[in-house]
């Protein structure tokens, strides 16, 4: 079951997976030798790290608790039996993230949208960096979980008001990372564009914009991070409209029933890993042939 | 004080001309002199002097706060200190980017680009990323995108100081081997003696700021000029020259 194959090409020592790391080997067959040699020295470690929390979290719920405690911290097979094995279960926590990645993909795009072009407005001229930006700090600061039930009171708890609550947690870091990568075009490349007539135009479309692509996705990717836990916050102080993962999350905590309460954490999180991680391969794509941020594998 | 023999056909005129930054800073005073086509003018002078300055107030993008400046400032082309390619574009599109912002048809900056990339014996990159060019290389794709609008005024802001000495002489050679070529009008500031001697014309010494021309050293060397001169007792007596006039202005 463990395929280990000789790293002939370069002669230095192949790898060893550890032993219990069995069964989680990547599918034999796919790429050179040297590849599957790469592939498993990234993946070893962390698996090594995994097993490593799946025994201390076995002791904690066999050693450390007892019985009539074990709710507290149920062991990981029983999670995976009682969350993941049992379709009811399953299923309904499954259409809770689907309701959840709905409001969190439409909360994203729209603070996309709407950081991107209040930044480029705010790039173009003084006056309305110093009229607005004063308030995106605001919205940065003022703790949102109060504001949220408000939110549910104006605009109802519907799908729209937990929109809202996504788009406000998550739309600062698109605005000053925008901000920024928009003022960090070169100095004498804004000479060069000014001596030979660039309109405003064509300097934002051709200079400001993509000198700034590299920060804008690092404000993409913080802020799909967010969207998921906005979503995840409004949904979890709206009780009507179709139930999140968030409103799971809490009827789970209510009735004790933490097998579910961990797996419901378990795919908030994978949520949130998936939507940031796939902004960063986005990005990996589009910026890998010119810039260095985009040279690492994501 | 400082023209010599004015040629009938001037490309670009300073008449007196002064600068005091609006935060007090006198970085150039009274500079007067002259170039036209053929000519390539050196100007050396210890750092902070307003040499770069001179440059910057010759293409328009700063305005003298004193005298009178005389060029056609859409027939200048500015070459700077790095090679200021944009990083998301690849050489030849990297090269026709001036022609695009002069609004100059598809087809016609192409052909642009294809001859300048050929002056420049850039052939076969051009479809080279920048991160993937040699500081040498990014430098001559810089002068490739500047020859495209064939100007009439050519600035060069210590265009190769940054470079090592081997590269920086082979394309010492390769500028001048531009130069006897297109034969425009050169303004080039450095802060090396040999480069400015081995380059130009005239080679005029500043003085520290604010900013005067202390000499108009004359370099009579016929061109096309051989690597070889640098290495010539009359080349070591004309840089000494140039350099005495440097020291005395401490």
């Amino acid at each position: 079951m463990t395929t280990v194959l000789p790293d002939a090409t370069t002669g230095s020592p192949p790898e060893e997976p550890a032993p219990e790391a069995g069964g989680q080997q990547p599918a034999s067959g796919a790429g050179s030798p040297r590849r599957n040699g790469s592939r498993l020295a990234t993946l070893v470690p962390p698996l090594g790290v995994l097993a490593v929390v799946l025994g201390i979290w076995n002791a904690f719920s066999y050693v450390l608790l007892e019985e009539d405690q074990r709710f507290l911290m149920p062991p990981p097979h029983k999670v995976v039996q009682v969350g993941i094995l049992d379709t009811e279960n399953l299923t309904e926590i499954l259409r809770g993230l689907w309701q959840t990645t709905q409001v969190a993909l439409v909360g994203l795009a729209i603070s996309i949208v709407l950081g991107t072009l209040l930044a480029v407005a705010m790039s173009q001229a003084r006056w309305v960096e110093r009229s607005i930006y004063p308030y995106a700090v605001v919205l940065q600061t003022i703790p949102i979980i109060a504001l949220v039930p408000l939110i549910g009171f104006w605009f109802d708890f519907n799908f729209r008001s937990r929109v809202i609550v996504c788009v406000t947690i998550s739309l600062f870091p698109i605005i000053t990372n925008t901000l920024f990568g928009l003022k960090s075009a070169d100095r004498q490349l804004h000479d060069l564009f000014t001596l030979h007539g660039a309109s405003r135009s064509t300097r934002l479309r051709k200079l400001l914009l993509p000198a700034a692509l590299p920060a804008i996705f690092t404000g993409f990717r913080i802020s799909a991070g967010l969207s998921v836990i906005g979503a995840i916050v409004g949904d979890f102080f709206f009780r009507q409209g179709d139930p999140g993962i968030g409103r799971l999350l809490d009827v789970y905590r209510n009735r004790l029933e933490s097998e579910e309460l961990f797996t419901a954490i378990f795919f908030s999180s994978l949520l949130g890993l998936v939507v940031f991680w796939g902004f960063g391969f986005l990005a990996h794509r589009l910026l890998r042939s010119w810039h260095d941020s985009a040279g690492g594998d994501h | 004080m400082a023209t010599t023999s004015a040629p009938t056909d001037t490309s670009l005129r300073f008449d007196h001309v002064s600068m005091v930054f609006p935060d007090g800073t006198h970085a150039v005073d009274d500079v007067t002199f002259s170039l036209g086509p053929g000519e390539l003018v050196s100007v050396v002078g210890p750092s902070g002097c307003g040499k770069s300055t001179l440059l910057r107030i010759a293409s328009g993008l700063a305005t003298a706060s004193g005298g009178q400046v005389e060029v056609d400032t859409g027939d200048v082309g500015y070459v700077f200190q790095d090679a200021t390619l944009l990083p998301w574009r690849n050489v030849q599109a990297n090269v026709e980017l001036l022609a695009e912002l002069h609004g100059v048809p598809k087809d016609e900056r192409r052909r642009l680009a294809a001859e300048a990339i050929e002056l420049v014996w850039l052939q076969g990159f051009e479809r080279q990323m920048p991160r993937r060019l040699s500081g040498g290389m990014k430098m001559r794709v810089s002068l490739a995108r500047s020859l495209t609008l064939k100007p009439g005024v050519f600035l060069f802001d210590e265009p190769f100081g940054a470079l090592d000495e081997i590269t920086r002489e082979k394309l010492n050679d390769e500028l001048l081997r531009l130069f006897d070529s297109q034969r425009f009008a050169g303004l080039f500031v450095t802060h090396s003696v040999s480069e400015a001697v081995f380059l130009s014309t005239r080679v005029l010494v500043m003085s520290p700021r604010p900013g005067r021309i202390l000499a108009d050293v004359p370099v009579p060397f016929p061109y096309p000029r051989a690597p070889e001169l640098r290495f010539t007792p009359e080349f070591a007596a004309l840089a000494g020259e140039v350099s005495a006039a440097l020291r005395g202005s401490r």
